[in-house]
C-alpha cells in the first residue's frame, strides 16, 4: 500500500502547492503564445488562450481532488446513516430504505448526475454534494449486511440492558464493526467521485470555464485532437495517476479485511 | 432448482410484483429531480430574452404545469405506464418515435462490446486465478486496476488520436460513412467505441471473476475433486468455474442493463447514433420528456435483467433458494 498512498499523498501535496508550484497562473491568457506545443518554457504546451496547461492542470488538481475526497466523504456519511439506521431498526423502516437504496441503485449514475447539475446548475461545493448524495448505495448496503450479521449478537441486549441509548449502542457498539467494510467503500466513492466529475466537467455540466479541472480541459481538448493534442494528454493521465493508487488502497484494504 | 412451469410462474410473478413499488420509487425521484427545481422543466426558456413571458405562461398551462406536483406526477406516471410517453420537447416527435429509432445502434454496439468482453474476462479471470501470483495474473492486474480507474472518454479521445487522427486507419465517428454503407466500413466504425467498451467492461468483470475464482478454488470440494484424480482442467472449468460463475452473472446483467439503455459516454465521444447519444442531446437541449423517458427505461431494464440475473443464478447453482 506504500508506493499508492504515496503517489496519493504527493499528488494532494501538488494539490494544495499549486500557486507555488504552477509556473503561470491557470487562468493568465497570454494570446501570443496560443496552442504551443510542448516546450521548456511550458512542458505541457499551452491552450488555445495561450494558457499554460501544466498550470491548469496543477490547479486542475485541487478541483478534482476535493471532489473526489469531499464527495465520498458525504457518501460515506449519508451511507452510514442509512444503512445504520436500516440494520439497526430492521422492520419496516429497513424494508423502506433496502427499497430506496434499490431504486437509487436501478437510476445510471452519470446521466441521473448529468439531469441534476443541468437542472441545478451547481457551484463546485454543491456538485460534491450532488456526487456524494448519488454515491451513498455502496457504504449502506455494507453497513446494513454488518449490522445484521452482528444484530443477534448477546453484546447489543447487555448494553442496551445496562441502560445504553439506541443511539449509543448504534454508534460505540455496532458502528466500529463496520469501520474496515466502510472504509473499503468510501475509498472505492474516492475514484468514482474523481471520474464521475471529470465525466460530467467533460460533458459540460460540472466544473465550468474558466476554472479549470481535469474534465472541462478535456472537454476542450475534444474539439482539438487533431491540431493539438497534448492538450488533451495531460489531463487524462493526471486522472488515470490519481485514480490507479486510489483503487490499489482500496484493493489492499479489501483484501486485509478476508 | 427443480424447474417446473409452477416453481417458475410463481418466480417471476413474485418477482415481478416486488418491482412495481421499486419503479415507483424510481418514477418518483426522477420526476421531482425535474419538476422540483427552481422553474421547472421550462427553466431554459426563462434565462431566454426571445421567449415572452406571456409565452412561458401559456406553455405551462400546455403541459400542465401550473397543476399540483403530485397530480402532474400521477397524470404523467398513468400516460407512462400506458405507453404514452409525450412528445420532445426540441423537435415535437413522439418521444417514443425518437427512442425506437436510435435502438438498434445501442443494441448492435452494446451486443458486440459485452461478446468481446466476456471473450476477454473468461479467459483472463480464470487464468489470473490459477496462476495467482505468476507473470499473467500480475499483467492483468495491472491491467484490471488501470482499466477500472479510467476514464472511459479519455480513453475514447486516445483512440480517436492514435487510429483516426494520427494513423488514419479508422474513422473517429458515426456508424457509417454516408453513402458507402458496406460491411466493411461498419465494422470499421464499430471497431473503437466496441473497444472502449469492452476493455472497461472486461477490467471490472475479470477482476471480480478472479476473486471468486480464488475463494472457490479454496474450497474443500475442490480438494477433495483433485483427490478423486480429476484433471486439474476438469477440476478448475466444471467445479471451480460453475460456483464462481453466480456472482459473476448478477454483476453482467447488471451491466448489461445499464448499457442497453445507452453507453452514454462512449456513443457520444464517437458520435455513435444510439440511445446514449440521444441522452447528450436531449440533455443539451433541456428535453426533460425524453430525459426522463430514457432514465425510466434504463431503470427498468436495470430491475428486468436484475430478475433474469436471479434466475440465472438459481439455474446454475442449485442451493440458492427459487422462493
Amino acid at each position: 500500500m506504500r508506493l499508492p498512498a504515496l503517489v496519493f499523498v504527493a499528488l494532494i501535496a501538488a494539490a494544495l502547492a499549486a500557486p507555488v508550484v504552477a509556473p503561470y497562473g491557470p487562468e493568465r491568457i497570454d494570446l501570443s503564445i496560443r496552442r504551443e506545443a510542448p516546450s521548456a518554457a511550458h512542458v505541457f504546451g499551452t491552450d488555445e488562450l495561450g494558457r499554460d496547461v501544466f498550470s491548469r492542470v496543477m490547479f486542475g488538481a485541487r478541483v478534482s481532488l476535493a471532489v473526489g475526497l469531499f464527495s465520498a466523504a458525504v457518501a460515506g456519511a449519508s451511507g452510514v446513516a442509512i444503512g445504520g439506521i436500516a440494520g439497526y431498526a430492521g422492520g419496516g423502516v429497513d424494508a423502506a430504505l433496502m427499497r430506496l437504496t434499490d431504486a437509487m441503485l436501478a437510476i445510471p449514475r452519470l446521466p441521473l448526475l448529468m439531469i441534476a447539475a443541468v437542472v441545478l446548475q451547481p457551484s463546485i461545493p454543491w456538485l460534491i454534494v450532488l456526487i456524494g448524495v448519488a454515491g451513498w448505495m455502496e457504504t449502506a448496503r455494507v453497513v446494513r449486511a454488518e449490522l445484521r450479521a452482528l444484530g443477534g449478537k448477546g453484546f447489543v441486549e447487555s448494553a442496551r440492558a445496562a441502560g445504553a441509548s439506541h443511539a449509543r449502542v448504534l454508534v460505540r457498539h455496532l458502528l466500529p464493526n463496520a469501520a474496515q467494510a466502510v472504509a473499503v467503500s468510501i475509498t472505492l466513492a474516492v475514484a468514482r467521485g474523481i471520474l464521475l466529475e471529470s465525466a460530467l466537467s467533460f460533458f459540460g455540466v460540472g466544473v465550468h470555464p474558466p476554472a479549470a479541472s481535469w474534465g472541462n480541459m478535456l472537454y476542450q481538448a475534444q474539439a482539438a485532437l487533431s491540431t493539438e493534442p497534448w492538450l488533451a494528454i495531460a489531463p487524462g493521465a493526471f486522472i488515470l495517476m490519481t485514480t490507479i493508487p486510489v483503487s490499489l488502497i482500496g484493493e489492499r484494504l479489501a483484501r486485509t479485511r478476508n | 432448482m427443480h424447474l417446473t412451469p409452477t416453481t417458475l410462474t410463481r418466480f417471476v410473478a413474485r418477482r415481478c410484483l416486488q418491482a412495481v413499488p421499486l419503479l415507483l420509487v424510481v418514477s418518483t425521484l426522477v420526476f421531482l429531480l425535474i419538476h422540483a427545481a427552481p422553474g421547472g422543466p421550462l427553466a431554459i426558456y426563462l434565462a431566454n430574452p426571445n421567449v415572452r413571458p406571456e409565452d412561458i405562461e401559456r406553455l405551462r398551462r400546455a403541459l400542465g404545469l401550473d397543476r399540483p406536483l403530485w397530480e402532474q406526477y400521477w397524470s404523467w406516471l398513468w400516460a407512462f405506464v400506458r405507453g404514452d410517453w409525450g412528445y420532445s420537447f426540441s423537435d415535437g416527435r413522439p418521444v417514443v418515435a425518437r427512442i425506437v429509432e436510435r435502438v438498434p445502434a445501442t443494441l448492435e454496439l452494446v451486443g458486440v462490446s459485452l461478446a468481446c468482453a466476456l471473450a476477454l474476462t473468461m479467459p483472463a479471470g480464470i487464468l489470473a486465478a490459477v496462476r495467482r501470483g505468476r507473470w499473467f495474473d500480475r499483467v492483468t492486474t495491472i491491467a484490471s486496476i488501470t482499466g477500472i480507474s479510467l476514464p472511459a472518454f479519455w480513453f475514447g479521445l486516445l483512440l480517436q488520436m492514435i487510429f483516426a487522427v494520427g494513423l488514419g486507419w479508422l474513422p473517429s465517428s458515426g456508424r457509417a460513412t454516408p453513402g458507402e454503407g458496406d460491411v466493411v466500413d461498419h465494422l470499421q466504425h464499430l471497431l473503437l467505441p466496441t473497444a472502449v467498451l469492452a476493455i472497461v467492461l472486461a477490467s471490472g468483470w475479470s477482476r471480480y471473476l478472479r476473486g471468486s475464482m480464488l475463494e472457490t478454488l479454496s474450497l474443500p470440494f475442490i480438494v477433495s475433486a483433485r483427490a478423486r484424480g480429476l484433471t486439474e482442467r476438469r477440476v478448475v472449468l466444471r467445479h471451480a468455474l460453475l460456483n464462481a460463475l453466480g456472482p459473476l452473472i448478477a454483476l453482467v446483467t447488471v451491466d448489461a442493463a445499464l448499457l442497453v439503455s445507452g453507453a452514454v459516454v462512449t456513443e457520444s465521444v464517437f458520435a455513435w447514433p444510439g440511445l446514449g447519444s440521444l441522452f447528450t442531446e436531449a440533455l443539451a437541449r433541456r428535453d426533460y420528456t425524453v430525459l426522463m423517458a430514457l432514465l425510466m427505461l434504463s431503470a427498468s431494464a436495470v430491475v428486468a435483467f436484475n430478475i433474469v440475473a436471479d434466475f440465472a443464478h438459481a439455474l446454475v447453482d442449485p442451493r440458492v433458494p427459487v422462493s
